[in-house]
């Protein structure tokens, strides 16, 4: 089984191809669903069957790549004999790890298979020691991956707190939200992360073509309108436009993309243990190119973390890639708040 | 079945807070929820204050319980929380770090921790949950689900009536609506009594902006649910309050009581705010 270097980066995998893409341009480690519906991208033909998860195993293992299996929803009474049940598969498979929130399902892996490490979710909302800290000393939590609501002071003070490894989010799409406290997905379409691994689900959502431009509806409920040639992204319910105050604005947050790489010395500095990509959703394609760019920006700030500047590539890579081709540091930045 | 006033989630001057809980001790309800839910910048009443309204609601003969912050990011907001933690009070832990805090002494589970099955409920219970509140997007079918093994003495409740919490952020929604950002909010969310109602494009009322909170515009009334909440295993209801300006909150607080009575022709007031109500959260506002 492969070591956890110092700083890991952990890549998305939707699929067999994108998890070679990220074995193959240099993530540390991959994280992967079950096609069951029992983790946070439960997207129509996206996650791995039973018999990937194997082969997927066997291809990173054999290139000293590690790999989690994300089983990070809230199962209610009647999944929760396959979620137990996904466990137990992820544990014979020989996952690395498995990433988890439901308290009882921690407690449930804790019992059962002792020896496999497990890492908090992002859905578990833990954004301080203390919280953190009760994940630790009840289920015996090895990894937490921090909620996209901290500034980069915060998560410098939660490490020095907490005897836990530290996991932040470092590409991606920017959930605005606590991640595991947001239900506006469930308000509007009826599901949302916490019930059924899915926000704004592309089944709910319909474009239309009119004279004066495009529409985007998310269960009937208008999200946004486009002029012609005006750029339209996908209607996530906290990116949409809307009236508040007489005016139309991105009253929650403008379509972009989160990026860490100009405070990645920052958070080398801080004692993260491991960036997060996020993006299970995405292509092969786009994996293996945000896996590449920050494969080379962080072996740049790990050789010189003083004189350390944002490879030109990198950044163009990510820019290209990012949602509205923009990105911000959220919450990681004051000012964002 | 009891009636429970839940954490008053917006920020209101001080007048209005001590007129609205000097009302309540008088009024049918048996349980009041105190303390700040949303933002740990508010502070319109000193901590002395909120005992002494304690003291009167107890006094009164109400049930008093002290709901704790739902984000809790910073040192500071864990010293405060740490502060109510070990005073002589009932917690409503809104987040884990209040169960690590409440250290086996009972609490009740907000409805910000994610109990979704009994398992979770279970281990809850044995670390000294004695109430549960059931997340939002529980409906009372699945709130029976996860009910089927209850660990006894554990109550049930569940929100039902008022504007609807569905996230938070780090950001503050309604100091960005005012072009402002969280450490430069001067309290504009003061300005909103029962949120700032955010609207689509085509004018449908969407959600309410309430500093770093986003709830549903429109406002949940399960007063025609009580059979089947009840059927459900819920014991306990609960109300949120809102302003004297959106709805006679002391008629809403009689129309459930008499509902919970068994008077079938029970009815809230219709009350002012934009976006209509609805009976809980999935889906209700698409089509």
């Amino acid at each position: 089984m492969p070591e956890a270097p110092a700083l890991e980066l952990v890549c998305p995998a939707g699929s067999l191809p994108a998890l070679r893409a990220a074995v193959d341009n240099g993530a540390d480690a991959v994280y992967l669903g079950l096609r069951d519906g029992l983790n946070a991208r439960n997207f129509p033909g996206l996650n791995f069957t039973l018999e990937d998860v194997h082969r997927g195993i066997e291809y990173a293992h054999g290139r000293g790549v590690r790999v989690f299996v994300a089983l990070n929803v809230y199962p209610q009474p009647s999944r929760w004999p396959a979620a137990t049940a996904a466990v137990d598969a992820a544990a014979a498979a020989g996952a690395d790890a498995v990433i988890l929130a439901d308290p009882g399902l921690l407690a449930y892996a804790a019992e059962r298979h002792p020896q496999l490490d497990r890492h908090l979710s992002v859905q578990a909302s833990a954004s301080n020691w203390r919280a953190l800290e009760f994940y630790r000393q009840r289920f015996g939590v090895r990894r937490a991956v921090l909620p996209r609501v901290l500034s980069l002071a915060q998560v410098r003070r939660i490490i020095e707190r907490v005897k836990l490894e530290i996991e932040v989010f470092g590409f991606g799409s920017l959930c605005i939200m606590v991640e595991g406290r947001c239900a506006l997905s469930a308000h509007v379409t009826g599901e949302s992360p916490n019930t059924h691994g899915v926000c704004s689900p592309a089944h709910a959502v319909r474009w239309q073509e009119l004279p004066q431009g495009r529409e985007v509806r998310l269960s009937g409920v208008l999200i946004d309108a486009f002029a012609p040639g005006e750029p339209a992204g996908y209607p996530t319910l906290c990116k949409g436009r809307f009236e508040v105050l007489g005016t139309r604005m991105h009253a929650l947050e403008e379509p972009t993309s989160l990026s860490v790489l100009e405070v990645l010395p920052q958070l080398l500095a801080a004692g993260v243990s491991a960036l997060k990509v996020e993006g299970r959703q995405r292509s092969p394609a786009y994996v293996a190119q945000v896996t590449r760019a920050l494969r080379l920006a962080l072996d740049s700030a790990r050789r010189d973390q003083a004189r350390y500047r944002a490879p030109s590539a990198s950044a163009a890579a990510l820019d290209r890639l990012a949602e509205g081709h923009t990105h911000t540091l959220g919450a990681y930045s004051r000012p964002w708040h | 079945m009891k009636l429970a006033v839940g954490p008053l989630l917006y920020f209101w001057p001080r007048p209005q807070v001590f007129a609205f809980y000097r009302a309540l001790a008088c009024q049918p309800v048996d349980c009041v929820y105190l303390g700040e839910v949303v933002c740990s910048k508010r502070r319109a009443l000193h901590w002395r204050e909120w005992a002494a309204i304690a003291r009167e609601l107890t006094a009164a003969g109400k049930e008093v319980i002290v709901s704790t912050l739902a984000l809790i990011e910073a040192e500071s907001q864990l010293a405060v929380l740490t502060r109510i933690a070990q005073g002589p009070v009932t917690l409503e832990a809104n987040d884990m770090a209040a169960v690590q805090l409440a250290d086996g002494r009972p609490f009740v589970i907000g409805p910000h921790l994610n109990v979704y099955n009994g398992r979770t409920l279970r281990l809850l219970a044995d670390l000294g949950a004695r109430r549960w509140v059931a997340p939002l997007e529980l409906d009372s079918a699945a709130v029976a689900g996860v009910l089927a093994d209850r660990p006894e003495p554990l109550e049930a409740e569940v929100f039902a009536y008022g504007r609807m919490p569905l996230a938070f952020s780090a950001r503050c929604f309604s100091a960005r609506a005012r072009r402002r950002n969280k450490d430069n909010c001067g309290f504009v969310c003061g300005e909103d009594q029962d949120g700032l109602t955010l609207f689509t494009r085509e004018r449908q009322p969407l959600f309410a902006l309430n500093g770093i909170q986003v709830q549903s515009a429109g406002v949940c009334n399960l007063l025609g649910s009580i059979t089947a909440l009840r059927a459900a295993g819920v014991q306990v209801l609960r109300l949120s309050p809102h302003s004297e300006a959106a709805v006679p909150f002391s008629q809403v607080i009689a129309a459930f009581a008499a509902a919970i009575r068994g008077d079938d022709a029970a009815q809230c007031p219709p009350h002012a705010l934009p976006g209509g109500e609805c009976c809980g959260l999935a889906g209700t506002a698409g089509r």
